[in-house]
């Protein structure tokens, strides 16, 4: 086993892409001031209308950045873009750039897939698939041509236990993901972005389906993944933000209006906006 | 006490109410008409060809003599016929419903497609017929066989087949497709993987109803010439065939009563085999409509 | 720390991602092809089409080589194996058929539908609506035998010097047929009308059957017409049970006991006969098949335009 990993990683030493260089060199640096993503003069049209205005953000690694800002303001228009999931609607255009650990992720020659296979994310509502909870947990890794058994019931078993879900469902692997709670659904579905280790995961107000004791469950378990992970989570409840981000972005109507350590930002907001979003008197 | 106009309120509400309710009867009486038709039929048939229904009836080929008839080749031929138009129609008709859901852009020849498809739907059977009577009878020489008598069929059922798999591949839920593409999966795989085997039952059980349609089907065989009796099975696509409801058909057509009790029990035979497709899919849907 | 994480708590399944990635495998190429593939299988519907209308064009040119048109669609006798080719009877015949079939279904589908959306509990619903779909999904060749050996002995036990084949009884079953397409497709749209409309009504104190007549009917108008056109298309395509039934006898009448002969009647009778490839008669089968879907198509057509016009309403 030890032993392909190692002619695994040698080979990929040698196909390296630019970017996994890059990303090599600054994990290897220090943790501070590393960022996934870079984005600069996003812009982004539904058709017509504009949603997105001028985004300069870099998002830093290993941290939990948090969007806020009342409902259609752009902020889960602007976190699927960042996996280019707002692609979806056929008639969303962009101009500006994102760079993810360096790549330009609108450039003609970068995968889609590629990207969300290094970038994961989980919904607002629980959507597991209609299968049992190992398939759901091994999809991605399936998708991207893993076979073998063995590793799945690896990758399975260490997923489910990063999820923090494992002792609840580890007999239960053949059950139909259907047939489980709200917060088991959505930690199942935690635990599927997992699954391709991946560097990145986007959280789409990822507890607002949940009651409160699952929302807590899922808030610890952010807390816990941020170690191995970066974390962008869109919440509409500042509260949480405040709770459990490092970071907190604050969109309105479109535009990023301030973006700071948390603490400063909800203690000391420099703009009058998010002075004003911030202490209840709008959204 | 009531004054004069709070009487005649009440008496034309009485009215109202009396019209209300013999109505309500004339309606459930409409309803029923159907019920009472149905039972009627399955009696008089059941009555009819029950007598003529045994073993060597199902086991035997046609015959001139009543009671030597069977209906062995217009089983074997029903049944090859559906394995042609399963294999065809659901092919193509899964197909196209992928594409029209999953891959056509909103633009003026999809449109037409799903346009063109509604209007096939309503085109009669036995003008279907007549395309393969031109095309596959004559054009592609397979003359009066079973393939050219599959395939016209499989035309004819293609429609209800698309429209069926397009609404079970709709009803798959727009999060479930976006958390496969959020994976990292691509188009062809989110399809295969997820959409498809979510929209499995649907496909199914609307495939089962056109193939029991097509089981029934008549008038457009007889346009591309299935045979009224043959002595000898098919053994090929390119062999001479029957099927039930020909035989029956023949049966009837026959002037001597005891025909028509033959036909009954080809009728009996049948209504079998429909009801067995049609409880099939009644548990499909049923197994797996809470899935969902 | 960044070090241990990544051996320790890794399995490193992003580098065995990559490394597929890389390769060009068998998916990527599936990729490329299957949508041309799909689209090819979505063009067969098309085709079919385009083959219906060919066949029936070309063979119809064929036929009004030898026969004139203007002589086909005036004449009014029709007995094609002495030459006389006026499709007037059969199309006669069929419209007889089909509006016996309309009297009859008509009325019964409505009432039938009225009672689904607006009277029946749901328990009645869910025992009726699967019996009008068992009468829909009967082979016509079954109900064609019903005519003949069944309604037809009743019927000439009420009209004494009724025929064995005759357009009322043939007529009858296939009304009896399009019944459930009536009752299910008006169902519809009564049951698209908003609730909002039928309290409205009720809060002025109208009982149920002034909320059907005066609201419901009305704003499902479209609807239900649109549906009883469809159902006559249906009709007027309806094969076997007029073959079986109504008789071979093409003549212009318009007496329901007479035997009379259908559009779709003379194709089988045509195809079944001695017909050879090539003749007269031959050509006029897609004479008489292009005329009975130029009916048919019309039908459709008409039904689809009041039902988009339908549902711009709500």
């Amino acid at each position: 086993m030890n032993e392909t990993m190692e002619k695994q990683q040698k080979a990929n030493v040698a196909i390296e892409s630019k970017g996994k260089e890059n990303r090599e060199n600054k994990t290897n640096g220090a943790a501070e001031g590393n960022h996934v993503f870079e984005v600069e003069d996003l812009n982004l049209w539904y058709g017509s209308d504009q949603a997105l205005y001028e985004i300069n953000m870099q998002v830093p690694e290993r941290q939990v950045t948090a969007i806020i800002g009342p409902s259609g303001c752009g902020k889960s228009t602007f976190l699927k873009t960042l996996n280019r999931m707002v692609e979806m609607v056929p008639i969303v255009k962009t101009s500006g750039d994102i760079k993810y650990r360096g790549d330009h992720i609108f450039a003609n020659n970068f995968k889609q897939e590629y990207l969300r296979a290094k970038v994961g994310m989980v919904f607002q509502k629980p959507n597991p698939f209609p299968k049992s909870v190992y398939d759901n947990v091994a999809y991605g890794p399936r998708v991207h041509g893993i076979k073998d058994k063995k590793t799945l019931d690896q990758i399975v078993e260490k997923s489910l236990k990063d999820a923090a879900i494992w002792d609840e469902l580890k007999d239960r692997l053949n059950e139909n993901a259907y047939g489980l709670s709200g917060g088991q659904q959505q930690r199942v579905c935690i635990a599927r972005a997992l699954a391709v280790e991946p560097d990145v995961i986007l959280m789409d107000e990822p507890t607002s389906a949940l009651d409160p004791i699952s929302t807590a469950k899922v808030e610890e378990l952010v807390q816990e993944l941020k170690k191995k992970y970066s974390i962008i989570i869109v919440t509409h409840n500042m509260q949480q933000a405040a709770r459990i981000s490092d970071k907190t972005a604050f969109f309105l109507n479109g535009e990023l209006i301030e973006f700071a350590e948390t603490d400063n930002l909800f203690q000391n907001p420099q703009d009058k906006r998010t002075e004003d979003y911030i202490t209840g008197r709008f959204g | 006490m009531l004054g004069q106009s709070e009487q005649g309120i009440i008496k034309r509400m009485n009215g109202r109410i009396r019209t209300n309710r013999i109505l309500k009867g004339l309606f459930f009486l409409a309803t029923t008409f159907a019920l009472v038709f149905l039972v009627l039929l399955f009696y008089r048939v059941l009555t009819q060809g029950i007598g003529y229904l045994n073993w060597s009836y199902i086991t035997s080929f046609p015959a001139p003599y009543p009671e030597e008839a069977g209906i062995w080749p217009g089983i074997v031929g029903s049944i090859y016929m559906m394995v042609i138009v399963a294999i065809v129609s659901v092919i193509i008709g899964v197909s196209t419903a992928i594409y029209l859901e999953e891959y056509a852009s909103k633009n003026k020849f999809t449109d037409f497609i799903r346009v063109n498809i509604q209007n096939l739907a309503g085109v009669p059977s036995i003008v279907f017929g007549l395309l393969g009577l031109t095309f596959f009878v004559y054009m592609f020489n397979f003359g009066y066989t079973l393939i050219a008598g599959g395939l016209t069929m499989a035309l004819l059922i293609l429609p209800v087949i698309v429209v069926a798999a397009q609404e079970a591949i709709r009803s798959v839920p727009s999060e479930i497709k976006e958390a496969s593409y959020g994976m990292g999966a691509s188009k062809l795989q989110t399809i295969g993987r997820v959409i498809l085997p979510a929209s499995i039952p649907g496909i199914l059980t609307g495939t089962i109803i056109a193939l029991s349609r097509a089981i029934g089907e008549t008038a457009p065989l007889i346009i591309v010439g299935a045979a009224t009796a043959i002595y000898t099975l098919p053994d090929s696509v390119l062999a001479k065939y029957t099927v039930m409801p020909i035989q029956v058909y023949k049966w009837t057509s026959r002037p001597q009563e005891e025909w028509q009790f033959v036909a009954g029990a080809g009728i009996i035979v049948l209504l079998v085999v429909l009801l067995l497709m049609n409880s099939i899919a009644v548990l499909i849907r049923n197994k797996y409509q809470r899935r969902l | 720390m960044d070090k241990g994480l990544q051996t320790e708590g890794k399995l490193n399944v992003q580098n065995m991602i990559e490394k597929r990635m890389q390769t060009k495998t068998l998916g990527q190429s599936l990729e490329k092809i299957v949508p041309w593939f799909l689209l090819l299988c979505a063009i067969v519907s098309v085709l079919t089409t385009v083959g219906i209308l060919f066949t029936l064009l070309r063979e119809s040119i064929g036929f009004f080589s030898e026969v004139s048109i203007i002589d086909f669609y005036t004449g009014t006798e029709w007995s094609p194996w002495s030459g006389s080719f006026g499709v007037a009877p059969l199309i006669g015949g069929t419209l007889l058929i089909t509006l016996i079939a309309t009297i009859t279904a008509v009325p019964l589908g409505l009432m039938a539908a009225i009672f689904l959306s607006e009277y029946a509990s749901d328990k009645a619903r869910r025992i009726i609506k699967p019996i009008l779909e068992v009468l829909a999904g009967i082979p016509t060749v079954v109900y064609g035998y019903f005519a003949l050996t069944f309604v037809t002995p009743i019927f000439q036990a009420i009209i004494p010097d009724l025929g064995i084949f005759n357009a009322l009884s043939g007529g009858f079953v296939v009304g009896v047929m399009i019944i459930p397409m009536v009752a299910s497709l008006s169902e519809d749209a009564m049951n698209s009308v908003p609730n909002a409309l039928r309290e409205g009504a009720y809060g002025l104190g109208a009982t149920k059957h002034e909320v059907v007549f005066k609201v419901v009917l009305p704003a499902a108008f479209s609807g239900i017409v649109a549906s009883i056109v469809l159902a006559i298309s249906r009709a007027i395509g309806e094969t076997m049970i007029v073959t079986i039934a109504a008789g071979a006898t093409p003549s212009l009448t318009f007496n329901p006991t007479d035997s009379i002969q259908t559009m779709t009647a003379f194709i089988v009778q045509a195809a079944t006969g001695d017909t050879s490839f090539g003749s007269t008669i031959y050509y006029s089968l897609y004479a008489v098949g292009i005329t009975l879907f130029i009916f048919t198509l019309g039908m459709n057509l008409i039904a689809q335009y009041i039902s988009r016009k339908f549902r711009e309403e709500y």
